[in-house]
């Protein structure tokens, strides 16, 4: 049997630990936890224009699939809504995996100095610091009606007239997306790459595996926990984004983030909870999904 | 070294200058155009070089309040740096070691990093508006009647608002000090309560020290990601706006430089604390190499 003393030192350190952790676990209740809990709780209440009702209901969750039964096979808005919020986070999902990829691997197999592996990270975070805003607007010179690739693509002869998909359509929001973003793949990515012991990659080349084969066979499986984690940002921002949709779609294309946002400004505040728990449910799905394919919790 | 690099270098090296161009080319593009001339327009050529939209930002005679703005934006940011780096040192503090609960902690602040930003900032605002809801209609019967008189919203900068911005900068903080820890050599404290040094002076004297390079670091993301942040406080903030809400309205209403204007005034403070935060760790870490070895002075 342990002495008194240790116990009641053992029962001090866990009640400092408590003390120290205490601050942010109240932080993350107040307005992290909580604010989740009522967003499930108010889904199922009833409302009207002008007050949400605290009575069991499943009206948030019928007005919003309003028609869709009866409508079918033709798609009803939501659905349509959610295949689009999908397909731009598809997209974008591939474009800042291919572009992460590379540009993870070029810094942590190919820039050989510490120094300069430090600068040109640093290069790709500055962006980063800037507000989402200025960075999607800053697109606006470049593509738009009278914009420098206009001007160079009519100069140039290619086009008689200017082009006009070029802003406020899917092609600019997927540009501004993967703009912003591609910056939360390739921090992870790197991060498992710097980890991959290079003895393994010289290992592998002096076993006559071509350079292709190193990386099939040892490096993405190796950094295959950096892809998932920079998946898992990628997806759950995109899914959830109504801003960048909205500014470089022109407030045009519907995402299911502007769902919840017009229904909040409707003041319908159950059909917004009952939007978000569906949102919710798909992005916890394919997160889900994604963590089957590697144990993340390691890795952490 | 000194081997001929291979070719997948420069096609490499090619796709990375191409990234950073892609990254900072339509920012650079702005920040040239919010020069423009007095009737130049959104988009290039140049009609002109002048400061009249700098100008017309200052006097406030043009689109918005940015002065006010741009004050709230500050001092929120100030506010959630200072919480960010003392919660987050708190609790990098008691992960180091294993207490109940620990986990839960650890996967609600992942949880906060990931949740879409519309459902968290949908869930504050359900929060403080079930709050008023319950002031104003049971308030007097529960002896708040001295709050339910007259009382419109809880929801504000530093209360809604703050939470709001909490929830994105904690997580970063707390994934930052398990950073800094991961290398922490803990022989350093044993040795000073070896010395006799009480839990406090240790961590005053020998932890906080030599952390304190990182510790600036989560006050610059702290206030970056706050001064920046649009998603989380686009639903929980109340009445008021911050900046980067300012500008989100602006991008559908303007049609004058002067939104290039305020992007490159808000990216300049973006840069100044970047820059301000690096040559603080720079001089700390100066100041660690210098003091941190005895080597050569001899006998105190």
């Amino acid at each position: 049997m342990a002495p008194p003393q240790r116990g009641l030192r053992k029962m001090a350190v866990r009640s400092i630990a408590w003390l120290q952790a205490g601050p942010m676990t109240l932080v993350f209740a107040l307005f992290f936890l909580l604010p989740l809990v009522l967003v499930v709780i108010v889904s199922v209440w009833d409302y009207n224009e002008y007050e949400m009702i605290p009575a069991f209901s499943f009206r948030g969750y019928t007005d919003t699939f309003e028609g869709c039964v009866a409508g079918l096979p033709e798609l009803c808005t939501i659905l349509k809504t959610y295949l689009k919020t999908l397909k731009l986070c598809l997209l974008t999902w591939g474009l800042t995996l291919l572009i992460g990829f590379w540009v993870a691997y070029f810094l942590a197999f190919h820039v050989r100095s510490k120094t300069w592996q430090i600068v040109l990270s640093l290069l790709c975070t500055i962006p980063f610091w800037t507000s989402n805003v200025i960075r999607m607007i800053a697109w606006i010179p470049l593509l738009g009606r009278n914009g420098l690739v206009n001007q160079g693509l009519i100069g140039a002869g290619f086009v008689n007239q200017p082009v006009e998909w070029l802003l406020f359509s899917e092609f600019s929001v997927v540009l501004a997306l993967v703009h912003l973003f591609t910056f939360f793949m390739v921090v992870p990515i790197f991060n498992s790459m710097i980890r991959i012991d290079k003895r393994l990659i010289e290992a592998a080349y002096d076993a006559g595996a071509s350079g292709w084969q190193t990386l099939v066979n040892i490096i993405i499986p190796l950094a295959k926990p950096g892809i998932v984690i920079g998946s898992i940002f990628v997806i759950t921002i995109v899914m959830g984004d109504f801003v960048t949709i909205g500014v470089m779609g022109g407030q045009q294309i519907a995402s299911a983030g502007k769902i919840i946002e017009s229904r909040l400004s409707a003041l319908q505040f159950p059909a917004a909870a009952a939007n978000a728990v569906i949102l919710l449910g798909i992005t916890v799905l394919i997160i889900s999904a994604l963590t089957r394919i590697v144990d993340v919790r390691k890795e952490l | 070294m000194g081997d001929k690099r291979p070719r997948s270098f420069y096609i490499l090296a090619a796709f990375f200058a191409g990234y950073v161009l892609f990254l900072y080319g339509p920012m650079i593009a702005i920040y040239i155009l919010s020069f423009q001339g007095p009737d130049g327009g959104l988009t290039f050529p140049m009609n002109g070089v002048s400061l009249t939209w700098f100008a017309k930002v200052f006097s406030g005679g043009g689109i918005v309040d940015i002065g006010a703005a741009f004050k709230r934006s500050l001092a929120l940011g100030l506010v959630v740096m200072v919480i960010t780096v003392v919660l987050s040192v708190a609790a990098g503090m008691a992960f180091r070691k294993p207490f109940r609960g620990a986990s839960f902690v650890f996967y609600t602040a992942i949880a906060s990093l990931i949740m879409p930003s519309i459902i968290t900032s949908l869930g504050i605002a359900l929060e403080f508006r079930l709050i008023d809801d319950f002031i104003n209609k049971h308030g007097a019967n529960v002896g708040l009647g001295w709050l339910a008189d007259g009382w419109t919203t809880g929801m504000g900068l530093f209360t809604s608002g703050l939470g709001a911005h909490l929830t994105w900068t904690l997580p970063f903080g707390l994934l930052i000090m398990f950073a800094i820890f991961n290398r922490f050599d803990g022989r350093l404290e044993e040795a000073a309560r070896d010395l006799g040094a009480t839990p406090w002076q240790t961590f005053r004297h020998v932890v906080l020290p030599i952390i304190l390079p990182s510790v600036v670091g989560i006050g610059l993301f702290g206030f970056t990601l706050s001064w920046d942040e649009l998603a989380r406080s686009s639903q929980a903030i109340g009445s008021v706006n911050t900046l980067p809400l300012e500008l989100q309205g602006l991008t559908t209403t303007v049609t004058k430089p002067d939104i290039y204007a305020l992007g490159t005034l808000t990216s300049a403070v973006s840069f100044l604390v970047i820059f301000a935060a690096l040559s603080v760790i720079l001089v700390l870490q100066a100041r660690q190499r210098r003091q941190g070895s005895d080597a050569g002075k001899g006998m105190v």
